[in-house]
């Protein structure tokens, strides 16, 4: 434990080395924009998916990295994204992109409030419990509901045009489809970026770091903690209108607990508390799932619970923790 | 609407069953949460491991009852090895960890049975196949049998705890690890013992309940979750109130499926455990702390 305080002590003081982080986020940010011109088909689509999920995973480090609370929950979140974008797809015409994502973020909010009014009272595991059973809750719902839902055989839909009311309106290609991703994910991440070092930020820091201390010197600690589940919520519903424009359809496996437990995985992989490491972790898990699915077939996930376990005992500060270290030696 | 009582009734006897097979599964469960404060999210693979075992000794052998020791022996050195190689090191640390690591090994066990027995469910013949009329139906002297061959192996296990030398050794690691420590006892081994006979349990119930629901390798998520629900239901490391919840749960959800469909009846023992986390998160079978 005093381990794992002394690097996060360590992370807070780290004095934010702009330059180079700004220099290394236009380089990543170009490489990206060039991304869907260079590669072929598959790799685009690929590297779209990447962001989406990457998104998900930046938005549940709000939780896990800087508030000190593991979500198992994530996916409720994110399947309600997809399905709130389902919903205006479906019922409003013509298709409106931005309606979607209105539709997405509040059905992705209301849960995020449900679950966040009951899960903040506990804390540790009984957290992490609590948001599993929620989303397992919301899971059995959607599964069963088939009149609304779909049930197993989920939603599909057309995807709307790229439009801005007034000005123009474009279907989406590939490339602008992942230009718009893109620019979502990137904006997104500049956002959390600055609430995280904002006092906000900074106040769930403190009752990652201690609470009782946090508490004692007069911030309403539970009035935090729901709003950062509320706005990792938010960000996980974003993923999900994204996932749902992506891939035109919802289904309820979207909703299951494994995905909440993937979002886990590519936390610890990539390192928490850093809003760019989840993205990292996400990436490489894709690519080790692509690469060895090749030729394990669907048995890939063998090596790759390995992995992640042998990460979790020897790299516990994930993948960019540990080149950090490596470079600074 | 009104009910047949005997529908309630029939109700009542499968709950009870299912709430038998449930306090297995879950008392090996709360027994490794209480002393090592590990959250085993691998617990339903290894019930599932368990069954699948069961499946091939039964086919070598055709003898369930060897199948189930064979079973339970060969999953408890399983989770021997697991405690020794993945556990131990996260000796600790924050209890969140061990989470993710039972995680990552519940992913690897599942697919290696995925891998191992494919994806077809498979069949485990019961060892008693006898019935008796039960009101309108022929109900299997099975189940009857499953639910008192659990009740004994907790008995044992409690008998053990209470009496047996090691089991004084574990419940003094449960109350202070470092005086047990200090006082001799060899605490990194009481450890994989209580995960050994953790796994162990869980793989009787699951060759115990194989004939029940067929064996397939994602038996284990739905298990593993309803085991949690006991588990927090009866106050995490309270072997009493784990098999107190669990019949409750199973009574709970036999009742709620008169109405609804089974799948969604789960629904009724998840608000059970939010109820029970927002006003008696200690448990709800357990006398309310000073």
């Amino acid at each position: 434990m005093s381990a794992g305080a002394a690097t996060a002590a360590a992370r807070v003081a780290a004095p934010p080395s702009s330059v180079g982080h700004w220099t290394a986020f236009a380089a990543v940010l170009v490489l990206l924009v060039v991304a869907p011109l260079a590669l072929p088909e598959f790799w685009r689509r690929f590297v779209t998916e990447i962001l989406i999920w990457g998104l998900l995973a930046m938005s549940s480090d709000i939780l896990i990295g800087y508030t000190g609370m593991v979500s198992f929950g994530h996916s409720a979140f994110f399947g309600l994204g997809i399905y709130g974008a389902a919903t205006a797809l479906l019922t409003v015409r013509p298709p409106n992109l931005w309606l979607a994502t209105l539709y997405g973020l509040v059905a992705a909010a209301i849960v995020a409030a449900f679950v966040a009014y009951f899960s903040t009272r506990l804390r540790d595991i009984y957290f992490s419990i609590t948001t599993l059973v929620f989303s397992q809750i919301f899971y059995v719902i959607i599964f069963t509901w088939t009149a609304v839902t779909g049930g197993e055989n989920g939603l599909t839909f057309a995807r709307p045009p790229l439009a801005v009311p007034g000005l123009f309106s474009a279907p989406f290609t590939p490339e602008t489809l992942h230009w718009f991703v893109l620019a979502v994910v990137a904006a997104s991440y500049l956002i959390l970026r600055r609430i995280m070092r904002s006092p906000f930020g900074m106040v769930l820091q403190a009752i990652r770091e201690n609470e009782p201390r946090t508490r004692a010197i007069g911030y309403h600690v539970e009035r935090y903690k729901i709003m950062s589940v509320m706005l990792s919520g938010c960000f996980a519903g974003l993923a999900g209108v994204l996932y749902a424009l992506q891939n035109k359809f919802a289904a309820p496996d979207f909703v299951f607990f494994l995905i909440s437990g993937e979002v886990v995985i590519w936390n610890v992989m990539g390192g928490i508390g850093t809003l760019i490491g989840p993205v990292v972790g996400a990436a490489f898990f894709l690519l080790l799932r692509e690469t060895l699915s090749r030729f394990l077939t669907e048995y890939y996930l063998i090596p790759v619970g390995l992995i992640f376990t042998a990460m979790v005992i020897f790299m516990p500060q994930g993948l960019l923790g540990f080149l950090r270290r490596q470079l600074n030696r | 609407m009104g009910l047949p009582l005997e529908q309630i009734l029939i109700q009542t006897l499968n709950g009870l069953v299912t709430g038998m097979i449930l306090a297995l599964i879950a008392s090996g469960l709360t027994l490794i949460f209480g002393i090592m404060d590990v959250v085993n999210f691998a617990h339903g693979e290894l019930f599932m491991l368990g069954a699948y075992v069961g499946t091939t000794t039964m086919a070598l052998s055709g003898n369930f009852w060897l199948a189930l020791v064979v079973s339970t022996m060969s999953i408890a050195l399983l989770g021997a090895v697991i405690q020794v190689t993945t556990l131990r090191p996260l000796l600790g640390r924050d209890p969140l960890t061990t989470i993710l690591a039972t995680f990552g090994i519940s992913l690897v066990l599942q697919n290696y049975a995925l891998w191992q027995y494919g994806p077809v469910p498979r069949k485990l013949t019961e060892p008693i196949t006898g019935h008796f009329n039960f009101f309108y139906l022929e109900y299997p002297w099975y189940r009857i049998a499953i639910a008192l061959l659990s009740g004994a192996i907790i008995t044992a296990l409690y008998l053990f705890l209470k009496y047996g030398r090691y089991g004084i050794w574990i419940r003094a690691t449960t109350q202070d690890r470092v005086m047990a420590a200090a006082m001799g006892i060899p605490v990194p081994l009481v450890h994989t013992i209580v995960f050994a006979i953790g796994a162990g349990m869980a793989a009787a119930s699951g060759v115990l309940f194989g004939p029940l629901i067929g064996v397939n390798h994602a038996m284990g998520l739905d298990w593993v979750l309803k085991a949690f629900i006991v588990v927090v239901v009866g106050g995490m490391g309270n072997l009493g109130g784990s098999i107190l919840a669990s019949i409750f749960v199973s009574l709970l959800e036999a009742y709620a499926s008169l109405w609804v469909s089974p799948a969604q009846a789960v629904i009724f023992s998840f608000v059970a455990l939010i109820l029970t986390l927002l006003f008696r998160p200690t448990g709800l079978f357990v006398p309310t702390p000073k």
